[in-house]
């Protein structure tokens, strides 16, 4: 594996050796390895290296590239990998600006798109397209489920918070589409904010009985240290970005115990699952992420597809991708019309294991759970 | 005929050449890449009007750049769902035509330089660095959140705008376009720097009591200077805009307003056409140290400091010599 | 909203502008007595950041990592300043702003190169952890209270320093005449180290401070690297005493503005749309106190000498 990083950190194209039969598939990944954020990017990109180490199929051929988290770069990227290289499927995107930026062009010049962890409701919806296939999950999924999760928890009266952006207000939303308690107040920050005394204040202060937030990365990581810091005991909750493996460690004993929603853990209980986490562990000395966990079946899928058709014919690879015919790490796994998977969404406990932190599936928050708008998809 | 001219043809008659090259080479990516160069390089064109003649530091030209890409998204996108911008008091439809759009986004981009002129243009030094940015700022925290055209996830064009007469779709008219564009108001720049306003101008920044003491005030040539510029990076906006096919708020933010400058800095500041060679030999770097290593970025703050430090005056300083005139 | 929770939420702004406070500090005192802007004071503040958390994390004690911010700081800085800064005191602002620029790409490419892509770990130490309780009945974080009494110190300590010894004389002499103070025959080079190393360390100091009560990642120091030039700006560049008003003005202004906005939208409309519109203008309040302040006063509060 030293090798394979070796060469992708060179960001040259790297094949992945062993045989099988078919057309050769070139795969473009462009991802975000450089700057604030590139945890994710590392996680997908190493992720998918793995499935595909693991695989040994030489027909398939990754190129990996960084776009810094940039839109504009992104679409550059993209363009050269589908002008240039002529690659027959984009994957790697992370956030959902760089998606919407990059999806819709791409999939109109004709080369597939799978998406290894953006899912902006646009594209599960009207904007749907039969180049297009989301691997992770729609962006409301996991909120829904904590949506879920409130009512069994028997919350009544919860605080919500989010950054005031599109990702924030469709987490609120998601969440409110399934919760039937009341909500004590619905509060937006800024984006990319770091100190939030004062909304913590706002929270002891409303009398609520608990807390959902959706803060993605550093923002999450501050607001549950100042939290916790804070003398306020009211039960938090959230999406799992905020209590993942990668970022777990920087949040530290503050997230003991917090209820998260996820679609992966490292717990679930199949063969799969398990020879990932181990692989996984063992080729890179850390515990595999959510993120990690969607580019490896990311990888699988393009994988299965490829054992049953040649990607030169566009109509029949699209058939193999939608059968979904792979062993996914999450369990059941397919897709719905809107080419969005339908998959349990479970709700997590943060646990110590030892001396690390990690979490453990503690019940299903929504099962089989597609997606709020593939009814406005005309696939 | 100087040697910077000769440079400056070059320059102008190489980028014409790139895209026929790659067409021939079967390479259609690098037309991207030049109509890139172009559109980057007419954003600091802008600019440099600004900066390079008038000395105004503007660190927010992110703002109308990013103005200039919401007017072509907006317009575009209601076009594309044919519905009306705004119904009251008259009715204002959503366009597709680039020709309207450039109009729309140059009209919008110096009406607010105008506003933010009048305030910014009261401070100097670097006073007036951070309070343009603080103006783009505000803009781009009030495009992030503004939820009717996609807030921080953007916006999409489906289809990129038209222009009477050419198929935009073709990369090479598209390119031709963008040309066309860039040259024009390079053209427009000599004319201006040549011109007794430019002459105004360019006194304002050495000796502003000297251009009081003749009647002319020079806070008014300054802002004039202001709007122009920002206009200019306003057009390049929107044609960005239709490169990408996608407008969003990260063409608002600071760091676009630092690399609009590195392109000036790069490649001259006050050179008619340093923008473009700024811009070119930036591109280039971001596209080859990308594609060989993921820690570009650290590879690419060398080289600019290395230039910032050891070359004074940018590319075309070097290329073209000191300049003859002060 | 109560009272008590009105002047907690007063409390936290200022607690906010105190931390900004400790940023816009160092980048303050560089400016007036080098003139110089320096955009990568932010990285200084996250490599401050980096360097407790990884102490931290190696030796068990924030104390130590503490130190080994302060010292690491100072001493990146006065690396940065003898490698490159010191070819640009004579340059105008833009290639000051360019260089500086690029070295934010170095650095923050660089620690990522070092430190790896995930968020480092960094907590309070135990003995501020925990909250107090004010008069009127809130609780308030022993930690974020201690922040307040350390930017306190710092600010009077500056002071001290610029009104009370030899160094605050020569630093205040650079800042009037910069060519006599190298005619009295005063080492303007080792003095111009010595300045930046301590706004250097003092950007490190906030940068540890902050990082236990934030999230210790690549990136860290550019939001507030922007905070703390509109609180220079709008205190007046080079004062320090601008720095701590503007810093704690910026603070409570964001603070409030962020509670007070959308509950005052609801008053004319919809609860939905006045969280929405309020919470877009408070994420803008800050750059329209400064535009409005630069309106009025384009010297900022308490301009300082010429510049």
């Amino acid at each position: 594996m030293k090798k394979l990083i070796a060469a992708s950190l060179l960001g040259l194209g790297l094949t992945v050796s062993a045989g099988a039969l078919a057309e050769p598939v070139k795969v473009g990944m462009i991802t975000t390895l450089s700057g604030g954020g590139s945890g994710l990017g590392v996680d997908v990109r190493d992720g998918f290296m793995l499935a595909a180490k693991m695989a040994g199929n030489k027909d398939l051929e990754v190129i990996v590239e960084d776009d810094a988290r940039k839109p504009d770069l992104a679409v550059q990227i993209a363009d050269k990998m589908i002008q240039k290289e002529k690659v027959d499927v984009l994957t790697g995107i992370i956030w959902s600006n760089l998606a919407m930026a990059v999806v819709p062009s791409a999939v109109g010049q004709g080369v597939f798109y799978l998406s290894p962890n953006a899912g902006p409701s646009m594209l599960a919806g009207k904007g749907c397209h039969e180049n297009y296939f989301n691997v992770a999950w729609q962006n409301d999924n996991l909120h829904e489920a904590m949506g879920g999760h409130a009512n069994s928890a028997g919350f009544k009266k919860t605080f919500i918070l989010a950054p005031n952006y599109p990702a924030g207000k469709d987490a609120l939303t998601g969440f409110k589409r399934f919760y039937e308690g009341d909500v004590a107040d619905e509060l937006y920050t800024k984006l990319g904010q770091t100190d939030y005394a004062a909304e913590i204040a706002q929270i002891r202060a409303s009398g609520a009985d608990s807390v959902f937030f959706f803060l993605p990365g550093g923002m999450g990581i501050a607001f549950m240290k100042q939290y916790a810091q804070s003398g306020v005991d009211i039960p938090v909750m959230g999406p799992a970005f905020s209590f993942d493996q990668g970022i777990l460690g920087a949040v530290g004993e503050a997230a003991l115990g917090v209820k998260n929603s996820s679609q992966w853990s490292k717990d679930i209980d199949n063969p799969a699952n398990k020879a990932f986490v181990e692989a996984f562990q063992a080729e890179y000395g850390r515990l595999p992420s959510l993120y990690a966990s969607q580019g490896f079946d990311t990888a699988n899928l393009i994988l299965s597809a490829m054992q049953k058709a040649d990607v030169k014919d566009a109509d029949a690879f699209r058939a193999a991708l939608k059968e979904a015919d792979f062993d996914s790490v999450r369990g059941d796994f397919k897709f719905d019309s809107n080419q969005h998977p339908i998959q349990d969404i479970y709700v997590r406990e943060v646990i110590k294991e030892g001396d690390v932190l990690t979490n453990k599936i503690i019940g299903v928050g929504l099962e089989d759970r597609s997606s709020a708008y593939v009814g406005d998809c005309k696939l | 005929m100087s040697r910077e001219t000769v440079i400056n043809w070059a320059l102008a008659l190489g980028l014409l050449a790139v895209p026929f090259l790659a067409l021939m080479q079967g390479e259609p990516f690098y037309i991207t890449l030049a109509t890139r160069v172009a559109i980057l390089a007419l954003a600091g064109v802008g600019l440099n009007l600004a900066l390079g003649l008038g000395g105004m530091v503007s660190f927010g030209h992110a703002a109308f750049f990013g103005l200039g890409g919401y007017a072509a998204g907006i317009l575009a996108t209601h076009a594309f769902n044919q519905e009306p911008l705004f119904a009251w008091p008259f009715m204002v439809s959503g366009s597709n035509d680039m020709l309207l759009i450039w109009l729309v986004a140059i009209v919008l981009s110096a009406v607010v330089a105008f506003l933010i002129g009048l305030i910014a243009l009261r401070t100097s030094g670097v006073y007036f660095i951070m309070i343009t940015l603080a103006f783009a700022q505000m803009i781009y925290y009030f495009a992030i959140s503004w939820p009717a055209y996609g807030g921080e996830d953007g916006l999409s064009i489906y289809v990129r705008n038209g222009f009477p007469e050419l198929n935009t779709l073709d990369p090479i008219q598209f390119f031709l376009i963008c040309y066309v564009v860039l040259m024009a108001c390079l053209f427009i720049s000599a004319r201006l720097r040549d011109s007794r306003f430019g002459a105004a101008l360019q006194v304002a920044r050495q000796n502003p009591e000297r251009l009081a003491a003749t009647g002319i005030a020079p806070f008014n040539i300054r802002l004039v200077a202001f709007v122009i510029s920002a206009a200019m990076t306003g057009l390049a906006g929107a044609l960005f805009a239709d490169l990408n096919r996608f407008v969003s708020p990260s063409m608002l933010s600071w760091h676009v307003s630092g690399e609009i400058m590195i392109f000036v800095i790069l490649g001259g500041v006050g050179r008619l056409f340093g923008p473009l060679a700024g811009a070119a030999l930036f591109i280039v770097m971001e596209f080859y140290l990308g594609g060989i290593t993921e820690h570009w970025q650290f590879f690419l703050g060398i080289i600019l400091l290395c230039v910032v430090l050891f070359v004074r005056g940018g590319i075309l300083g070097i290329l073209a010599g000191r300049r003859v005139h002060g | 909203m109560t009272l008590a929770l009105f002047i907690e939420q007063l409390l936290n702004g200022i607690q906010f502008g105190v931390m900004l406070f400790l940023m816009a500090a160092g980048l303050t005192l560089v400016f007036g007595v080098m003139g110089l802007i320096n955009l990568a004071h932010g990285s200084l503040y996250m490599i401050g950041a980096f360097l407790c958390a990884t102490v931290a994390l190696a030796t068990g004690s924030f104390w130590l990592g503490l130190v080994a911010s302060l010292a690491g700081a100072a001493a990146a800085g006065a690396i940065v300043e003898i490698v490159v800064i010191r070819r640009l005191y004579d340059r105008d602002h833009l290639d000051q702003v360019l260089a500086t620029f690029a070295l934010i790409l170095i650095f923050s490419e660089g620690t990522r190169w070092v430190f790896g892509s995930f968020p480092l770990y960094l907590d309070i130490p135990a003995a501020l952890q925990g909250a107090v309780s004010l008069p009127g009945g809130a609780q308030y974080p022993l930690y974020r209270l201690s922040i307040i009494v350390v930017g306190v110190l710092i600010a009077f300590g500056l002071y001290l320093l610029i009104s009370r010894t030899r160094l605050g004389m020569r630093i205040r002499a650079g800042e009037s005449d910069r060519e006599m103070i190298g005619a009295l025959g005063v080492d303007i080079r080792t003095l111009y180290t010595v300045v930046f190393a301590l706004g250097a360390a003092l950007a490190g100091l906030a940068g540890a401070l902050v990082g236990a009560i934030q999230s210790v990642q690549v990136g860290m120091g550019e939001p507030v690297l922007i905070l703390a030039f509109v609180v220079i700006v709008i205190g007046g560049i080079g004062s320090i005493k601008g720095a701590l008003i503007g810093a704690i003005l910026v603070g409570v202004v964001d603070t409030l503005g962020r509670i007070l906005l959308p509950n005052f939208f609801e008053l004319f409309m919809g609860p939905s749309q006045a969280t929405s519109v309020g919470s877009a203008l408070a994420s803008m309040a800050i750059y329209i106190l400064m535009a409005i302040i630069l309106a009025v006063k384009p010297q900022g509060l308490f301009a300082a000498g010429s510049q």
